[in-house]
C-alpha cells in the first residue's frame, strides 16, 4: 500500500484532552502534509470535545522496540521490587508523594 | 418589519440548508476517509446553524411553523437561497471552490451580524463565527493545494472558479428586504462584507496561482425563489420522506 506514490503518508495522532495533561496517542490517519494531518485530526479525533491540542508525527518517524527483544528488555525488571519506592515509611502529614 | 425579518432570517437559513444538502451528498463517497469525515462535519455545522435560523424564523413569522415545516414543507418557489448553493458538486475541486466562495462571504457576514440590533441573530452569528473560521481555513487550503498543486489539479480548480463565478454576484444583491434590514441595523453593511470577501478571494487565489475570473453576467433570482434546474431534484430528495409519511416519528 505505502509503495503507491499516490497514497498520502500515514501520521500518528496525539491528542491532549486538557491543558496540563500529556498528549496521548489516539490513532493514525492519512494526510499529504503536517498541516493537513492536523486538520484531519481535528475532524476525525476531536469532534466530540476530546481535545485542546493536537500533535502529529509521520508514522515512519516512530522507531519501536522489537517484539523479539521483549524478554531481554522487560523481564529483568520482574524481580527488582526494590526499584519501587515502597520501602519508605511515609512521614505523617506528607500528602503528595 | 417582522415580515422582512422573517424573509431575511429565512435567506440565511436556506443558503445553509441547501449547501448542507449538497455537501452531505458526498457522505460515503469522499475521495479519502479523512475528507469524507471532514466534509460531513462541515455539512452538519451548516445544518446546525440552519436549524437555529429556521426555528427563529418560525417564531418571527408567528404562524406556528417549526424548523421542519420550513425545511421540508415549502415548495421550490418559496426557497430563497442563492443559486450558488444548489450548484452540483462536480469534482472535489468544484465542491471546494463552491464552499470557498461561500465561506469567504459567510465568515465576515457572521462576524458583522454579531453586532446586529437583533439579539437573536447576533447570538446565532456569535455561535457560528468559530466554525465559519475553520471552514474558511480548510477550504482556502484546498484552493491553494489544488491551484498550486499539479497541472491537472490547477486546471480543475480554475475551471471550477470560472464556472461558479457567475453565481457570486447574488451573494451581495440588494433588494427591499435587505434595505429595510440594513436600515434597522439588523443586517450589516453588505459593502463591507463584500470588501472582506473580495480581499480573501484575492489573497487565497494569488497564493493558489489561480486567476480571479472577470465579473461578467451574474446569475440572479434565488432570493425571489427563482432557481436553477437543479433545485427541484434537491428538494425532491430532501423532502420526499416527510411528504410521503406526514408527521412520521421514529
Amino acid at each position: 500500500m505505502s509503495e503507491n506514490p499516490n497514497n498520502w503518508p500515514l501520521w500518528e495522532i496525539f491528542i491532549q484532552s486538557k491543558r496540563g495533561l500529556d498528549h496521548k496517542h489516539c490513532g493514525s490517519l492519512h494526510a499529504a502534509d503536517a498541516e493537513m494531518a492536523i486538520e484531519n485530526a481535528r475532524d476525525v479525533y476531536t469532534r466530540r470535545q476530546e481535545g485542546s491540542s493536537i500533535w502529529v508525527v509521520k508514522s515512519e518517524h516512530i522507531h519501536a522496540s522489537r517484539p523479539e527483544d521483549a524478554e531481554s528488555f522487560f523481564d529483568p525488571a520482574d524481580d527488582k521490587v526494590y526499584r519501587h519506592p515502597t520501602f519508605y515509611t511515609m512521614p505523617e502529614g506528607a500528602k503528595y508523594i | 418589519m417582522s415580515n422582512a425579518l422573517f424573509q431575511y432570517t429565512l435567506r440565511l437559513a436556506d443558503d445553509l440548508l441547501i449547501l448542507n444538502h449538497r455537501l452531505s451528498e458526498w457522505c460515503g463517497h469522499g475521495p479519502i476517509l479523512e475528507e469524507d469525515i471532514a466534509l460531513t462535519n462541515r455539512a452538519l455545522d451548516h445544518l446546525g446553524e440552519a436549524r437555529n435560523l429556521f426555528t427563529y424564523a418560525g417564531q418571527v413569522e408567528g404562524k406556528n411553523r417549526s424548523e421542519d415545516d420550513l425545511a421540508y414543507l415549502r415548495m421550490e418557489r418559496q426557497f430563497t437561497n442563492v443559486k450558488l448553493m444548489e450548484q452540483p458538486n462536480g469534482d472535489y475541486a468544484h465542491t471546494m471552490a463552491r464552499s470557498f466562495l461561500f465561506d469567504a462571504y459567510h465568515l465576515p457576514l457572521m462576524q458583522a451580524l454579531t453586532k446586529s440590533t437583533d439579539a437573536q441573530l447576533a447570538a446565532i452569528a456569535g455561535k457560528s463565527v468559530k466554525e465559519a473560521t475553520y471552514h474558511l481555513r480548510a477550504s482556502s487550503e484546498w484552493m491553494i493545494r489544488f491551484g498550486d498543486g499539479t497541472e491537472k489539479s490547477h486546471q480543475r480548480a480554475q475551471a471550477a472558479l470560472d464556472n461558479l463565478w457567475t453565481f457570486t454576484g447574488e451573494l451581495f444583491e440588494n433588494d427591499p428586504v435587505l434595505e429595510e434590514m440594513t436600515k434597522a441595523g439588523i443586517a450589516p453593511d453588505m459593502a463591507a462584507v463584500k470588501a472582506a470577501w473580495s480581499k480573501t478571494v484575492d489573497e487565497v487565489l494569488a497564493e493558489a496561482t489561480l486567476k480571479r475570473p472577470a465579473d461578467g453576467f451574474m446569475a440572479t433570482g434565488g432570493r425571489k425563489g427563482l432557481h436553477s434546474e437543479h433545485m427541484g431534484f434537491i428538494l425532491a430528495e430532501m423532502q420526499h420522506v416527510t411528504r410521503a409519511y406526514p408527521g412520521a416519528e421514529w
